[in-house]
């Protein structure tokens, strides 16, 4: 598969969901559509087909928020059709802001109280390891949400239980919803903290989806303890305007915001070849 | 099985539970000394798993894995597994869905000399606003063990608030525990109902009120989410009701009651537990006088009732 063409599509899927819906959390959710591209595109064993399928590989976004990217990215798997993909936050939707398990076709965990997602994908790599199992289970944390406590409870956990069949993509996109990380609350280096935590990690360019799948490879040769990658990401990636907006979390666009996102759509429309309606 | 301290009830229907079920995985953080589960680390081996000190992670490795098809047994103290996780219980388990079971332990004044930072007297409050949750308090190892069997087989959410040391025996294993309730004494000029250690309580008032002349019935309401309803309706429609519980009046069982009767068959009631306090050091004795948490509080409370 052409691993770069899919996050584009995912990208352009991305900004249509959000576009007709008129707002919502464009920035994280466009920093993590590489990672979501090299993951259902090349690397995970997953599809509609095996959803019930024990031997899959699982995966948990952990920053909810992110959902709209997640849910273009299952769409373009055939888990829904495109219709269902523009139900996002409609009322009586089965496609809420942050992913449920219960109501969205493809969705491993419900996900959105930040912090949460972490510690059950660490309970998955744990089922799966006690069931002898050689599947994967990945996880999507954000930078900020590495505020949160409970994330640290679970890397001491998916340390000490040996879990090297847990990834941790920790997207750096170096914003949360007040500001700047470095501003709010100093997450220092998460490579550093993360190999102090009992993991293998480093850093990778995560707009790169060569490089991103570089790392996971890399990762399933670690042995013995869970990997954290930390992908150097923009909010806003791959959409210029977005990411020179400085306020960029969760973005209520005005007039001029809404005719960029328009022209980003249509400029993403030419690369993907398809019709930007 | 008479003899038996809940906590070896509660490791000993777990090892019977996993010897039947590959899938049954239990949840420890850091409390296996003080419930007794060394036998579940030696025998269940990998299938026990003491997460160390943290109970947002061990709520969120039992969502993990629930949806790997593990049933997860997971044990903490009361306040731990209800009050300090709530949000992890609340969403990872409840709102997602996820089959699991929670068992509380050392609930209310039975925390007696780790005081008033682990007396947790709001653990029903806040599990029972929780949709869809499943709430028991136990008083008895018959019960217990029942309980645990039934909630390894449902599908749900499902907290289960038991003392960890030796419980007064009521019942023989016969019992049937299906319908939520166990009427443990007739009588004809009102109801108690009671839960955990608050059901021994009860049946001494009960003896207290039949020498002033007055036969109350004494109902065990142990499964108070949900709650069997013909049950307290009946009972309201016989006279006053008494509730008696080792918790806050507010959002425990006398809650639970209270809403049943008024939107029913309103009568006289009236809620015999802790009133708007916190927790403290204490002996159990010394602490349910403390708290109002005697027979006599019970019987006080039915006599006037029935004036």
């Amino acid at each position: 598969m052409d691993t770069q063409k899919f996050a584009d599509q995912i990208r352009f899927y991305t900004m249509k969901e959000l576009d007709n819906l008129g707002f919502g959390h464009f920035g994280g959710s466009l920093s993590i559509v590489e990672t979501l591209a090299v993951l259902y595109g090349n690397v995970m064993n997953v599809s509609p087909e095996k959803k019930d399928d024990p031997d899959r590989d699982y995966f948990v976004l952990s920053k909810g928020h992110a959902g709209p990217a997640l849910y273009a990215t299952l769409f373009l798997k055939g888990y829904f059709d495109e219709g269902f993909l523009y139900s996002l936050n409609q009322n009586g939707t089965n496609l809420p802001s942050h992913p449920d398990r219960i109501k969205t076709p493809g969705v491993d965990m419900t996900t959105g109280s930040l912090g949460q997602g972490i510690s059950a994908a660490t309970g998955i790599a744990k089922g799966n390891q006690l069931l002898g199992k050689s599947n994967y289970t990945y996880a999507i944390v954000g930078d900020g949400e590495l505020n949160e406590g409970q994330c640290w409870e679970a890397f001491q956990f998916a340390a000490h239980q040996k879990l090297d069949h847990l990834i941790v993509l920790i997207d750096d996109n170096k914003k949360q919803l007040d500001g700047y990380t470095t501003d709010i609350c100093d997450p220092f280096d998460f490579v550093e903290k993360m190999q102090a935590f009992g993991f293998s990690s480093w850093r990778v360019d995560g707009s790169d989806v060569d490089a991103i799948e570089a790392a996971i490879d890399q990762a399933k040769q670690v042995k013995g303890k869970p990997t954290a990658i930390v992908l150097d990401t923009v909010k806003g990636q791959g959409v210029p305007y977005l990411e020179e907006l400085v306020d960029n979390h969760h973005i209520r666009p005005d007039e001029a915001a809404k005719a960029a996102i328009k022209e980003a759509i249509v400029t993403l429309a030419e690369k993907i070849e398809v019709n930007p309606q | 099985m008479k003899n038996l301290e809940m906590r070896q009830v509660y490791t000993e229907t777990i090892l019977a539970l996993a010897e039947k079920d590959q899938k049954v995985v239990a949840l420890e953080a850091d409390l296996a000394s003080s419930m007794g589960t060394s036998k579940l680390k030696e025998q269940l081996g990998k299938h026990y798993i003491n997460v160390g000190i943290m109970e947002a992670e061990e709520m969120g490795a039992a969502a993990g894995l629930a949806v790997t098809g593990f049933t997860p047994f997971i044990h903490t103290f009361a306040p731990f597994a209800t009050r300090r996780s709530f949000d992890q219980v609340f969403l990872s388990l409840g709102y997602a869905k996820n089959h699991a079971v929670i068992v509380g332990t050392d609930p209310g004044v039975t925390a007696e000399m780790n005081g008033g930072t682990h007396m947790p007297f709001e653990d029903v409050a806040l599990m029972r606003v929780i949709p869809g949750n499943n709430i028991y308090e136990v008083s008895d190892p018959y019960q217990f063990k029942a309980i645990l069997e039934y909630a390894h087989t449902a599908k749900g959410l499902f907290y289960i608030r038991t003392i960890r040391k030796q419980a007064t025996s009521l019942y023989t294993g016969e019992e049937d525990f299906s319908k939520g309730y166990v009427k443990l004494k007739e009588g004809t000029a009102g109801t108690i109902f009671a839960s955990g250690i608050m059901v021994e309580e009860a049946l001494q008032a009960a003896v207290d009120l039949e020498e002033q002349g007055i036969s109350v019935q004494v109902i065990d309401l142990f499964r108070i989410k949900p709650m069997n309803e013909e049950i307290v309706i009946e009972a309201a429609k016989m006279g006053p009701v008494v509730t008696a519980e080792n918790h806050n009046v507010i959002g425990g069982l006398g809650s639970a009651v209270a809403e049943i009767v008024a939107e029913n068959h309103p009568v006289k009631m009236k809620r015999i537990g802790v009133k708007e306090q916190f927790g403290q050091v204490g002996k159990m004795e010394y602490l349910k006088e403390v708290y109002g948490l005697k027979a006599v509080d019970i019987s006080k409370a039915m006599s006037e009732l029935n004036r």
